[in-house]
């Protein structure tokens, strides 16, 4: 029986107990030793040219055209304040603003935004990122996240929320908002930071 | 005396870095030369893989490298054969993310197939009793259940559920040498740490886990899982860093889960409402290579002043991955069932289910026979009862209506074991006067970087704004795994212990000091505000005595460990929760229309962020009883709904506005900071809550989570 390293797989009253872990030395398959690494080039006609305005600044990528905007962002463009969370429009967790209006960029492939103007959550505050949106300051007071990783989304879609007018009451936001998901649970405080962004703008 | 740190509702500390995009998870660090590595998973749920064909996947542009022999490594599971359904298979290693996830689709296997049985309701599928669980008897159960007055007995079945944080687990492997440093999505570094070093035969030493910012985990980073460990030797084998995310389909398969549970339980009680008699019989899904268990016969064992009470845990092992804990692991299923039946009872006996409660209230720990440390549940449960307006409930089922709506309150009882385990950290003061406090804590949502500032603040004598607790990295000093409502009590008492002990060489330093206006004081009229140590008559101050001194900065470190208090006193955490639902009679639809929460977990240190974590998990129990749950195709192993459009979670819409209040107390016998853990009780009483307020609108008893529509038509 080999040593264990799965720790804690168990969160009991007074006792963490370490399962037992029989894991068999065999391999489930022989394969060859690693090739040397190089690849296949990716063919010229499997890459486009995006250029595109990001937080107010021209940029231009070489990309893959099966690269979404969200890993244009992430990847390519150093900006990963733009989550992930599914990849698959479910989540919210990637919304940016395109010309204006809230996106799922992982819904978006990158050539799609070829001559478009997008903001993501680095690109919302002024003055350099000194000058809080304030419904980012919003966010702060009213404790509208826990582990922050829906936070962007959260931010960049009350923004268009709001801009959209669909902040006539708690329960507009809330139908509204409901396009992004948080798992830690912080959507009363989300609400409280949309409602009082938008009585005061 | 300056205003304490402790108990000011502060902003989390890093939110600003939260909210503009800069806190830096653990996919999203930069390095130099990064591959993308994305796994191919098996698709059956049990046999080998008999030949597995990659020549396709290697001519797709950009693929490098194809890695399907994993003999060198321990894995959880079996490496030589297929235990479960989405098992590790290969990893496909490219220069993009685009053509690592095209090359995996590429990748083929055949299977030599066995006979797989993933229903844990199957026939003929034994059950066993887990060495950690044995059965559990005081009194005489069946006597007493036999004679009881009035009985109360359910069959009670809760689903499957996901963890599903927001961040997907995320592991960056870099090689420099010998030397390996991971960025992963880990509740516990230094696990991660030792665990990797197991998987891959090199020493802990070489194992750097770093973790600062951690998108959620609610239990799904306790465990390193094969994305971390495939990363690691993905990175080793190929000899450049490589980064794995899984999908969010993947993350069904490569994460553990809250197993699928069945329970029976039974009370007897005398018509003046005295429970005297409780059998519980519960059983889960497991692994067939591991073995699984979690607090499900905690509360029934312990909650109520129960005389004859027996318990009975079973599991079921078939052909699924490992169960893991998640939020409230295995006492939030238990205390349904508990909670359930104690709600059919105060309606059988015609007694309010406060009442009845409250005529059960033990006076010592049965379990252990030892003292309660503090137990605040009457407060908890007349301040929520007030606050809430339960008296405004009809006792009579579905006798109130809102237009076509039938309305509804429920209640139930939260506890959770006040876990604390051994911590150290380092307290380190610098010549400008600010301090930093290391611990290889983490901090997934709850504000651990905040709470612990302030408990160091206050024994440094510091203000908040110059004091940074440091974590998220496994070279700090040893700390729990971030899990288990362990951290506050764990690393703020370690914090508070090692700034104590800082605060206290300063003072020592200071009146030994010929130079030092404090020279020849008696240290314990040294009284530190601000910075500055100060007696009646003189005063000094951290900065100066480190500049008189020539030190840039002044090191110290301390641990904290509960050592045998557990076995003397019992401290528990405690709430009483309060539920209004809608139910539409027609549609069967179940609306919360709200939650009020009121927990007795000791001394609170940042309120405004343990208001957040106690109204999100009731987000979480929202979830649970209405929504949640994981559905398999037992044909073969697959999970059908392993998405997050078809696995349903809370979205704002399903969502009242929540409250919480927090009883004014604290626990010195528990930990030096008089805290209780509160990140797992806020789940514990919320779906009993409901699922009670659901039989108050309706008169229907349900017991199987979750209450979805067609269980009320």
């Amino acid at each position: 029986m080999p040593e264990t390293f799965d720790e804690a797989t168990t969160l009991k009253r007074r006792t963490f107990v370490a399962a037992s872990t029989a894991v068999a030395g065999l391999p489930l398959l022989t394969s060859d030793r690693l090739p040397a690494s190089a690849s296949t080039p990716t063919p010229a006609d499997q890459l486009s040219t995006v250029r595109l305005t990001v937080n107010g600044e021209q940029r231009t990528a070489q990309v893959d055209n099966r690269t979404s905007l969200l890993d244009l962002l992430r990847e390519h463009l150093d900006l990963p304040g733009t989550k992930k969370g599914c990849d698959q429009g479910a989540c919210g967790a990637c919304t940016v603003l395109v010309d204006d209006r809230r996106v799922n960029s992982c819904l978006i492939l990158a050539v799609m935004a070829q001559d478009a103007n997008v903001t993501t959550i680095e690109g919302l505050a002024r003055g350099r990122g000194e000058q809080l949106h304030p419904l980012q300051q919003a966010f702060i007071d009213h404790d509208g996240l826990q582990c922050g990783y829906c936070t962007p989304g959260q931010v960049m879609s009350g923004v268009a929320c709001i801009a959209e007018g669909h902040t006539g009451s708690r329960a507009e936001i809330r139908e509204w908002m409901s396009g992004n998901l948080c798992r830690c649970g912080a959507y009363t405080n989300i609400v409280s930071a949309i409602e009082q962004t938008a009585k005061e703008a | 005396m300056a205003t304490p740190v402790v108990g000011q509702r502060l902003s989390r500390v890093d939110a600003r870095r939260k909210v503009t995009g800069a806190a830096t998870y653990s996919a999203e660090h930069r390095v130099e030369g990064l591959l993308y590595g994305v796994i191919v998973n098996g698709t059956v749920a049990r046999g080998t893989v008999s030949r597995i064909s990659v020549d396709a996947a290697l001519g797709h542009p950009g693929v490098l490298h194809i890695l399907t022999d994993f003999g060198s490594l321990r894995l959880a599971h079996p490496v030589d054969r297929i235990a479960f359904y989405g098992q590790p298979i290969a990893v496909v290693v490219a220069e993009t993310l685009e053509a690592a996830t095209h090359g995996a689709s590429l990748v083929e296997a055949t299977y030599e197939q066995q006979a797989a049985v993933t229903d844990l309701d199957a026939p003929g599928i034994p059950s066993q009793t887990p060495a950690d669980e044995p059965d559990y008897s005081r009194g005489d159960p069946a006597g007493a259940l036999a004679s009881a007055q009035v009985k109360v007995d359910l069959e009670l079945t809760s689903a499957r559920e996901n963890h599903n944080p927001i961040e997907l687990p995320s592991t960056i492997a870099r090689w420099q040498g010998g030397q390996l440093t991971l960025w992963d999505k880990t509740q516990w570094s230094q696990g991660a740490a030792r665990t990797v070093a197991g998987a891959l035969g090199i020493a802990v030493g070489d194992v750097r886990v770093h973790n600062e910012f951690v998108g959620g985990g609610f239990g799904s980073g306790i465990q390193t899982y094969d994305h971390v460990r495939l990363a690691a030797f993905a990175a080793r084998e190929v000899g450049k860093p490589v980064k794995v995310v899984l999908t969010r389909r993947q993350f069904y398969y490569g994460a553990g889960f809250r197993p699928a549970s069945r329970h029976r339980i039974a009370l007897g009680s005398s018509t003046a409402g005295r429970v005297n008699a409780l059998a519980y019989d519960v059983r889960i899904e497991n692994a067939r290579y591991q073995s699984y268990t979690d607090g499900l016969t905690d509360l029934p064992q312990f909650l109520y002043g129960v005389p004859n009470t027996r318990t009975a845990y079973r599991v079921t092992p078939v052909d699924v991955h490992s169960p893991c804990s998640m939020r409230g692991p295995g006492v939030v299923l238990g205390n349904f069932a508990l909670e359930t039946a104690m709600d059919q009872l105060a309606h059988e006996l015609a007694v309010d289910p406060v009442e009845l409660r409250l005529r059960n209230e033990p006076t010592q720990d049965e379990v252990n026979r030892i003292p309660f440390s503090t137990r605040k549940l009457r407060e908890c449960y007349e301040t929520g009862a007030r606050r809430f307006g339960w008296s405004r409930r009809h006792a009579e089922p579905g006798s109130r209506t809102d237009g076509d709506l039938l309305i509804g309150m429920g209640m139930a009882t939260a506890s959770y074991h006040n876990n604390r385990r051994d911590c150290s950290a380092r307290a380190r003061m610098h010549a400008d006067g600010t301090a930093e406090v290391f611990a290889a804590s983490a901090d997934m949502g709850p504000g651990t970087t905040t709470s612990v500032m302030q408990v160091a603040a206050d024994a440094l004598g510091l203000p908040a704004s110059a004091v940074t607790f440091r974590l998220g990295d496994s070279s700090y000093p040893t700390a729990p795994l971030h899990a288990a409502a362990t951290t506050m009590a764990s690393v703020g008492s370690a914090a508070h212990t090692t700034c104590n002990a800082l605060r206290a060489e300063f003072i020592r330093r200071a009146v030994a000091d010929p130079n030092s206006p404090l020279h020849g004081a008696n240290p314990a009229d040294v009284r530190v505000r601000d910075g500055r140590l100060e007696t009646s008559g003189a005063r000094d101050s951290y900065r100066d005595i480190l500049r008189r001194a020539g030190l840039p900065s002044l090191d110290i470190t301390g641990n904290w460990g509960p050592g045998d208090a557990d076995s003397k006193i019992s401290t528990y955490g405690y709430g009483a929760v309060f539920a209004e639902v809608s139910v539409d009679p027609l549609l069967g639809l179940v609306r919360v229309r709200r939650i009020f929460a009121a927990y007795d977990v000791g001394r609170v240190i940042s309120p405004k962020l343990a208001h957040s974590q106690a109204i999100g998990g009731m987000v979480g129990g929202i979830g649970m009883a209405l929504l949640e749950g994981t559905v398999t195709d037992h044909r073969d192993g697959r999970i059908v709904n392993a998405s997050l459009a078809d696995y349903l979670v809370p979205v704002n819409a399903d969502d009242p506005d929540l409250d919480a209040a927090f009883i004014n107390t604290e626990d010195p016998q528990a930990d030096p900071i008089g805290v209780k853990g509160l990140g797992e009780i806020t789940i514990v009483g919320v779906a009993p809550a409901i699922g009670n307020a659901v039989f108050n609108a309706t008169g229907k008893r349900l017991t199987d989570l979750p209450i979805r529509p067609e269980a009320l038509l």
